[in-house]
């Protein structure tokens, strides 16, 4: 896979030291042969130089606390997307399984762990039904998770009444920190996330979501069964969603109907900035944790300079078409 | 003017290239290339797919630039050689400057305008008001489709061509850009054999109008014909410059390096062994215009090849598909080793020991941006699977074991698909079913669009299926390859099987007139405008 390769080509310019001519040059070097990575990093060092605070060890944790819930919805949009699918309907996925967890042991006094299963599995079977949307009722990816962002969306409104509810305390303490410290939700990225690169690298469903999204017609002639693959792939999209929404309303200590409300743009935005294509058959789950810093790095950076929100919103618009733009020209001078 | 066989034909030079080398990542894909052209010649580019001529071809045209050497032609201005300057080619702009035309296999043209304005784009003629001069636009392509004998309106939109006619339009264009240089890649490979008459005709016009033609094609036949010399290209490297009066063999040598022992070396078995695939009476149902393949009976046995015969659009591939559980069938069985298989089923398909591989190499074959291990390893992803994990390590003995037994021309494992060539390509779509325990290979145009090198190890390839009692069905619309490999012939016409022959009493004659019976129903004839069979004229 092209993917290795690049691995390679990051791995031996990151070992190189940087040549003293200046920030800027190298800057623009730096980012042009890691990609992602290099962004990243050129990203970090701008907001080291221009705000003192960024750069200590509980400001970065925080970026990994506001990392962590985008990065962990990407993740599951990155089979999705490697697929050469898409998936627009996490956020609402995610609202609705947390919605389910708080109702089921706060409201009907279910216990916490029963509860949780339960949030897994309306996630899971979310995602299955966009997948049966898409594989068998042939049903455009995009069409078929956008009825799914509003069902979901719908039915956690319905649930809780349009008001927030509390979340089980056992449960809240993944929006805790470890040793008053570490922040519980930056593990829970980090597992998922090494869940994710273990799927797309060395599961079946993992190597056929490759195949499926370079040539699905390829990939079914070698007898994969595309339409079950599917199946997998968007469930496993739900059910990471519905990890996501349960470390979310641990961070609010509540379940809120409107939580995450446009979350999806953001982590199909993170998986692209790591250098998955939409048209499929490439992506890392590297590459989308990566995404997600670059937006919580952004963000977090754009706050402690005091730029305003609607500013903010401009500056990631305008990050989101620059690390595509950097992503294609550095592709095509690699070839 | 091309009377002079033995010294250099043709008048001064336009084109030269010097020493011209070209890397990419991993591979070298021009070193050293020398090539002149003249005036008033045809100037045959010749070599197996992946031997250069495409990158070449790109770096005169502006799409690559060389690493090494130069390019000399009219217009430049330092290094001067025999009235030649050297240039820099940086895009296609100043291709056309130089007055070098391209025209690829797959044309650049769009399909929603009219020939006028694609044969004109970007440089239509403009009124004194600045909008396009239509009427002029109009005069001028009409000339220019007179010279190309295309009896088409120039206001028919460019969609409604086949692709004969695409080609004709192709060369209009160039035409009208006043090239001194024209470049074609393989523009006969889709071309029946009248087409090609009137295209040689056009070509010896321009030629005789001192164009120098840059000229690729596979068919070696059609050198003597149109050719006055011939480059060699084999592994990136410029071997020999020849009249285009030598003879075949002596350029296979060249352009394989070694010499081919025969074109088609089939072994045929003393006995063939029990039967592996049985048909009965499959049928699909299609629209109004008739069944799209109706009461199919044959059998294969283990250690034959039989060939599949007829004209595109006979139903072969149908028949295969649906064989081999990829469509569905409304009647009939298929049985393997006696059991029945399942319908519409691939995986219990590959199971019973099926394995395809279609005519479309790239857009049903291999995954190409994927890498070479993955598409050899594809169809055993699941018996890789070990515990919920894929094994791969297995994959990758198993992937370099088969692209070795293959002979596989690539820089690693790790490349993408599309990176190599067609030969090579195609040698990763049957690695993979040598990779799973596959007792009858079927092959759908398996050296369609590949190099003569790269042919005879794809049959020495069947010969060893074969000899360890495999066995293989081919589908091939080269005649003198279905003839030259098949143990026995099928020929399918129309939706039917027309007749089954002996390898002994399987000639072209016989077969062609089996594939053009007559069916004892009445059904659209759609597929028989362009009916001349590839191989039956050329090779």
């Amino acid at each position: 896979m092209s993917t290795e390769v690049k691995t390679g080509a990051a791995a031996e310019a990151v070992g190189r030291a940087p040549e003293r001519d200046g920030l800027a040059p190298w800057l623009s070097r730096a980012v042009l042969r890691n990609g992602p990575l290099g962004g990243l990093i050129a990203l970090v060092v701008v907001m080291a130089v221009l705000s003192r605070d960024f750069l200590n060890g509980q400001n970065l944790l925080n970026v990994g606390v506001q990392a962590s819930v985008t990065a962990i919805l990407a993740f599951g949009v990155t089979f999705v997307i490697v697929s050469a699918g898409i998936d627009l309907s996490v956020g609402s996925v995610a609202a609705l399984s947390a919605t389910v967890v708080a109702w089921a042991a706060t409201g009907e006094g279910l216990p916490v762990w029963l509860a949780v299963l339960l949030g897994l599995a309306v996630g899971a079977v979310s995602g299955l039904i966009s997948g049966a949307l898409v594989a068998y009722g042939k049903l455009p990816a995009f069409i078929a998770t956008l009825a799914m962002l509003s069902v979901g969306r719908g039915l956690a409104l319905v649930i809780s009444g349009g008001s927030p509810i509390a979340f089980p305390g056992s449960v809240g303490a993944l929006g805790d920190t470890l040793g008053g410290w570490l922040p519980v939700p930056v593990l829970v990225m980090i597992a998922m996330g090494l869940v994710a690169a273990l799927i797309l690298a060395r599961t079946y469903s993992g190597r056929a979501m490759f195949a499926i999204g370079g040539n699905e017609e390829a990939a079914r002639l070698s007898g994969i069964h595309v339409k079950r693959r599917k199946l997998v792939i968007y469930a496993l999209s739900g059910l990471f969603a519905a990890v996501a929404g349960i470390v979310l309303a641990a961070r609010l200590t509540s379940a809120q109907p409107q939580a995450a409300t446009g979350y999806e743009l953001d982590a199909i935005a993170a998986v692209v900035i790591g250098g998955a294509s939409l048209s499929g058959g490439s992506g890392k789950a590297s590459g989308t944790l990566i995404g997600a810093l670059i937006l919580a790095v952004l963000r977090n950076g754009l706050n402690l300079l005091s730029v305003s929100a609607f500013w903010q919103q401009v500056a990631t618009g305008l990050v989101i078409a620059l690390a595509v733009l950097l992503d294609t020209l550095r592709r095509r001078s690699a070839r | 003017m091309t009377g002079v066989k033995d010294d250099v034909p043709g008048g001064r030079p336009l084109l030269c290239v010097e020493g011209v080398t070209k890397s990419f990542p991993g591979v070298r894909a021009l070193d050293g290339v020398d090539l002149t052209l003249r005036a008033g010649e045809v100037h045959v580019l010749l070599g197996e797919n992946g031997a250069g001529k495409s990158t070449l071809i790109k770096m005169l045209s502006g799409a690559h630039r060389p690493d090494e050497g130069r390019l000399l032609a009219d217009g430049g201005q330092d290094g001067t050689r025999e009235g030649l300057h050297e240039v820099h080619i940086r895009s296609a702009q100043d291709a056309e400057r130089l007055g070098i035309a391209t025209i690829y296999q797959e044309f650049n043209l769009v399909p929603g305008l009219t020939v006028a304005e694609n044969i004109f784009l970007g440089r239509q003629p403009r009124n004194r008001l600045g909008l396009v001069d239509k009427k002029t636009m109009r005069t001028r392509a009409a000339a220019l489709l007179r010279r190309v004998r295309l009896d088409v309106s120039p206001d028919t939109p460019v969609g409604e061509l086949g692709i004969a006619r695409l080609q004709m339009v192709e060369i209009a264009k160039a035409l009208s850009l006043d090239a001194r240089v024209l470049i074609m890649d393989e523009p006969t490979a889709v071309l029946t054999s009248e087409e090609v008459e009137t295209l040689f005709e056009i070509v010896r016009e321009l030629r005789d109008g001192g164009v120098g033609v840059i000229f690729i094609t596979h068919h070696l036949d059609e050198i003597g014909i149109l050719g006055d010399r011939v480059t060699v290209l084999r592994d990136g490297r410029s071997v020999r410059e020849v009249p285009a009066a030598t003879d075949e063999d002596e350029l296979i040598r060249l352009m394989v390096g070694r010499d081919i022992a025969e074109q088609y070396p089939r072994q045929r078995p003393d006995e063939p062994g029990a039967p592996v695939l049985r048909v009965r009476g499959l049928t699909r149902r299609g629209a109004a215009a008739g069944p799209v393949f109706e009461g199919i009976d044959f059998e294969v046995r283990a250690g034959e090849v039989v060939g599949l015969a007829g004209l595109v659009g006979a139903g072969r591939t149908e028949v295969v598909r649906a064989i081999f559980g990829v469509d569905r069938y409304d009647a009939g069985t298929v049985e393997i080793d006696g059991k029945e298989l399942a319908r519409g089923d691939v995986r219990a398909a590959m199971r019973a020991g099926l394995g395809l591989v279609p005519e479309d190499r790239k857009g049903q074959g291999l995954v190409l941006d994927a890498s070479l291990q993955d598409n050899l390893t594809l169809a055993r992803l699941d018996r890789d699977t070990r515990g919920g994990l894929v094994d791969r390590g297995t994959q990758r003995r198993e992937a370099a074991a088969v692209a070795a037994q293959l002979k596989v021309r690539m820089s690693g494992l790790g490349q993408s698909a599309r990176t190599l060539s067609g030969g090579n390509q195609q040698k990763i779509v049957i690695g993979k079913w040598l990779l799973t325990d596959t007792r009858l290979l079927i092959l759908d145009e398996p050296t369609r669009g590949i190099d003569v090198g790269a042919k005879v190890e794809i049959y020495q390839l069947i010969n060893e299926l074969t000899a360890s009692g495999r066995a293989v069905l081919m589908i091939s619309s080269d005649l003198p390859e279905v003839l030259g490999m098949s143990d026995r012939v099928l020929v399918m016409s129309q939706g039917r099987l027309a007749g089954e022959l002996p390898a002994e009493a399987a000639t072209q004659d016989a077969v062609m007139e089996l594939a053009l019976q007559a069916p004892d129903h009445p059904k659209s004839t759609q597929h028989n405008d362009e009916s001349a069979m590839e191989g039956s004229d050329v090779h």
